[in-house]
């Protein structure tokens, strides 16, 4: 079934999705992983390893103690090394331990399927298998499946979108593990107590609508009934797979500039993370391995592979075959939202799943032009926004303006930049912007602060 | 390994300032050969001066002020173009230079040139020289020898269809379908202007907004408040005649005179017009009415110059009341 919501704007990037027909390959014999103790959104964890310990592969490293945060687990058994401080692929320093590798890969003899008894259970399970949002914003999976009372989502919606240019990591994953990823939404489902849900998929997936259905069939062969599971497809657009986008054209709810998805009652989950959840049903073992794509015309080998989490980009692109040329620009992340790294020995953390490793043909910097105010970005964006509007008030320093703007309702897709005749750096404007209006905001409390400590002052000395 | 770092898209589209613009001369060119056929070899002369000393204007003003060469982005181009299409045929040509020194120098380049001009340059400079020049910018020749000959600056002067209407030599709606008639070079022939506009709309690189709502707005107009308007009474609707003669005056007034050019090539211009489909929609319907109200009621025969440039003065105010409210924003969650 075809869904009957359209948001405005959008653009229309090259799929170049050349790796979908490449199944998945593992990636062995890394000599050395770095694990950051903070690959979620949250406080990070406390690391329980000292140099000379010896960890297996699902050896608890760094224990979550504080609300928010989700653990980490040794991604290969071998020595620990050394803790320190790195500075992260987005630029913030966070405490790392390196493991060097024994090449066994033994399994920590701990890791068993899990029991689930109980909703309680339940949330322990997914916070101890340390389950992030696989999709890109690394959101603890615990926290998102453990709402309010008074917000029990109705819906589950299964982010198959994939509207990245490049990226097939989740099709492939769809295409080989579709078992797992339906254990995943029925476990959820159960849980939760979930009475629908809806897959989105774009129509340049055809397969994958296929793959579903014939899954789904296979349940009702299985247990007598059509589990409560659609399959939807999706026009093909960027950013279809961004939340807010996702949610109205698969259920025309919207969601409220700084909500959440739960607060129209929705539950938006990424086919990575339920195939982990479904995963971990069966094995036990911790989130510890990551399905990545790593494409670009630099490389050799351009395809799908599971690397352990941690293992260093440098090394990756080597075991996957290596550069044929010197790179140019090294991407973590899509070619519409990633970070262009500026070295390459970054460990990589749970929630990339992808490294595009590109060359002089596609590494371009246009020089900016004035703006013509041609409206493409206005028309491109997804949340109804003017880009250009928001890009002069930057230039501008003008918090007000900024304001007057929305500029915090930006979801950062991309799609001005992109769509940009004059290729302005729209995206990058709207994010200085942003922090402008952090600091006025947080001046404006101060003065407030002061304004009322002053106050008080004045009225006990009177 | 030197590695580049920005800040993501990492990918582009293809389209540039410089095809943009690239776009909007091919789109213009049919209506300029149209007009050269009809007016001879001096619309050609008069078109290669507007455009070369816009182009000189240009790099000269930008090299004065210390600006770079922006003579690449082709908009200089497109002002020549449109300047020469407003122009009458026997304009003398000193006067084609002084508009594009306006147009140029004076409306592009002192507001900081590309993008920054708060009107349309060659709309200015057409109203600069109407003003400045007023006989000869509203004397009409049509050719009268061989299109190469340059003898058709002493034919004989002809009212254009605006001021003829009603007199009984006005044209037939074929010819003023297909440019045989007094008037400017580019705004005579509809079809080849039409043949343009649809390019530039099949290219995305304009949208329907404005022209639609321009056109639609004043079609209404002078179909409710024009000479022979639904609204009267006293009789000479009861004939099919005179439902003909309404709908004659309603296909003359759009198709006569600088509307198709000014609806689809000069309203439509990025720089002076709004962001917003809403915007786009307002500031059409502005310039119908304004088009409407200056044709009927004013004096002087420059409707549509004068209520693009209105409405292009308006248009930071349309851009303030007809910016949208962002996706998902409701009533109880909006700022005051």
């Amino acid at each position: 079934m075809r869904s009957l919501h359209a948001f405005a704007g959008g653009v229309h990037p090259l799929g170049n999705k050349n790796t979908d027909v490449l199944p998945s390959i593992h990636l062995h014999g890394f000599s050395e992983v770095e694990l950051l103790m903070q690959q979620h959104i949250g406080p990070p964890c406390t690391c329980v390893v000292h140099p000379g310990d010896h960890v297996d592969v699902g050896t608890l490293v760094g224990r979550a103690d504080k609300p928010m945060s989700v653990p980490v687990h040794s991604s290969i058994s071998g020595t620990v090394k050394e803790i320190h401080y790195v500075v992260s692929a987005n630029g913030t320093p966070v405490e790392a331990v390196r493991i060097e590798s024994d090449f066994k890969h033994t399994i920590n003899p701990f890791c068993r399927p899990p029991k689930v008894e109980s909703f309680e259970d339940f949330i322990q399970m997914i916070r101890d298998s340390g389950l992030v949002g696989l999709g890109g914003a690394a959101f603890p999976t615990y926290v998102k499946l453990n709402p309010p009372k008074n917000k029990m989502p109705d819906t589950l919606i299964v982010n198959a979108a994939e509207c990245e240019p490049y990226i097939t990591a989740d099709y492939r994953q769809i295409c080989e593990h579709p078992d797992d990823i339906i254990d995943g939404i029925l476990c959820v489902m159960k849980w939760l107590d979930i009475p629908k849900t809806i897959i989105g998929v774009e129509d340049n997936k055809p397969l994958v609508t296929r793959i579903f259905s014939h899954e789904l069939k296979k349940r009702v062969f299985k247990t007598g009934k059509h589990p409560e599971i659609e399959v939807r497809t999706l026009k093909t657009i960027y950013p279809q797979g961004a939340e807010k986008m996702l949610i109205y054209t698969l259920t025309g709810r919207k969601v409220p500039p700084g909500k959440l998805p739960i607060d129209v009652h929705t539950l938006v989950m990424n086919v990575s993370t339920l195939r982990f959840i479904g995963l971990y049903l069966k094995e036990g073992v911790p989130l510890t391995r990551k399905r990545m794509t790593l494409d670009g015309s630099a490389l050799n080998t351009p395809g799908n592979f599971i690397v352990p989490i941690g293992a260093r980009i440098q090394d990756i692109i080597e075991a996957a075959g290596g550069t044929r040329e010197e790179p140019k620009k090294i991407i973590m992340g899509g070619a519409m939202m990633g970070v262009a790294l500026d070295r390459i020995d970054h460990g990589i953390i749970k929630a990339n799943n992808a490294i595009l490793v590109f060359g002089s043909e596609e590494t371009t910097l246009p020089p900016e032009s004035p703006c013509i105010r041609c409206s493409r970005c206005v028309a491109s964006c997804p949340m109804d926004l003017i880009p250009c509007g928001i890009d002069k008030a930057t230039r501008l320093r003008d918090p007000q303006m900024l304001e007057k703007y929305h500029v915090m309702d930006c979801i950062e897709c991309g799609c001005c930049t992109y769509a940009c005749p004059s290729k302005r750096f729209l995206t990058q404007s709207i994010k200085n912007g942003k922090i402008m209006v952090r600091a006025e905001r947080a001046r404006a409390k101060q003065e407030q602060e002061l304004l009322a400590e002053s106050k008080q002052k004045g009225g006990s000395s009177s | 390994m030197k590695l580049q770092v920005s800040n993501s898209p990492h990918v582009r589209d293809k389209a540039t300032t410089q095809s943009l613009m690239l776009d909007v001369i091919i789109a213009l060119l049919p209506a300029t050969f149209a007009g050269w056929y009809y007016f001879g070899i001096r619309a050609v002369l008069i078109t290669l001066i507007s455009v070369a000393s816009c182009l000189l204007f240009e790099y000269i003003s930008r090299r004065v002020m210390k600006r770079n060469n922006t003579l690449y982005d082709l908009s200089a181009v497109v002002t020549g173009l449109l300047l020469a299409m407003n122009l009458p045929v026997s304009l003398p040509f000193y006067m084609v230079v002084i508009g594009a020194c306006f147009a140029i120098v004076v409306v592009k380049q002192m507001f900081g040139g590309i993008g920054n001009n708060f009107v349309n340059p060659a709309i200015a400079a057409r109203i600069f020289l109407v003003i400045a020049f007023p006989k000869a910018m509203t004397s009409w020749t049509v050719r009268t020898g061989a299109w190469y000959s340059l003898k058709s600056v002493d034919a004989v002067s002809s009212a254009t269809p605006l001021t003829s209407i009603n007199s009984p030599e006005a044209p037939s709606m074929w010819k003023l379908f297909i440019g045989d008639k007094a008037g400017c070079i580019g705004e005579v022939c509809i079809v080849a202007l039409l043949i343009g506009a649809l390019y530039l709309l099949f290219r995305h690189v304009i949208r329907p907004w404005i022209p639609l709502a321009y056109l639609g707005t004043f079609t209404i107009l002078v179909f409710l408040f024009g000479h022979q308007n639904v609204f009267d009474f006293s009789g000479n609707l009861a004939t099919l005649e005179g439902w003909q003669n309404l709908f004659y005056e309603c296909c003359y007034m759009l198709l006569s005179g600088g509307l198709i050019l000014g609806a689809f090539f000069m309203a439509t211009d990025y720089v002076t017009s709004p962001l917003t489909n809403k915007g786009k929609l307002v500031f059409g319907f502005g310039c119908g009415v304004l088009t409407f109200l200056i044709r009927y009621y004013g004096n002087m025969a420059e409707g549509v110059s004068f209520s693009i440039l209105l409405m292009n003065i308006l248009t930071p105010h349309i851009d303030d009341w007809t910016m949208g409210k962002p996706f998902g924003e409701v009533k109880e969650n909006a700022k005051a």
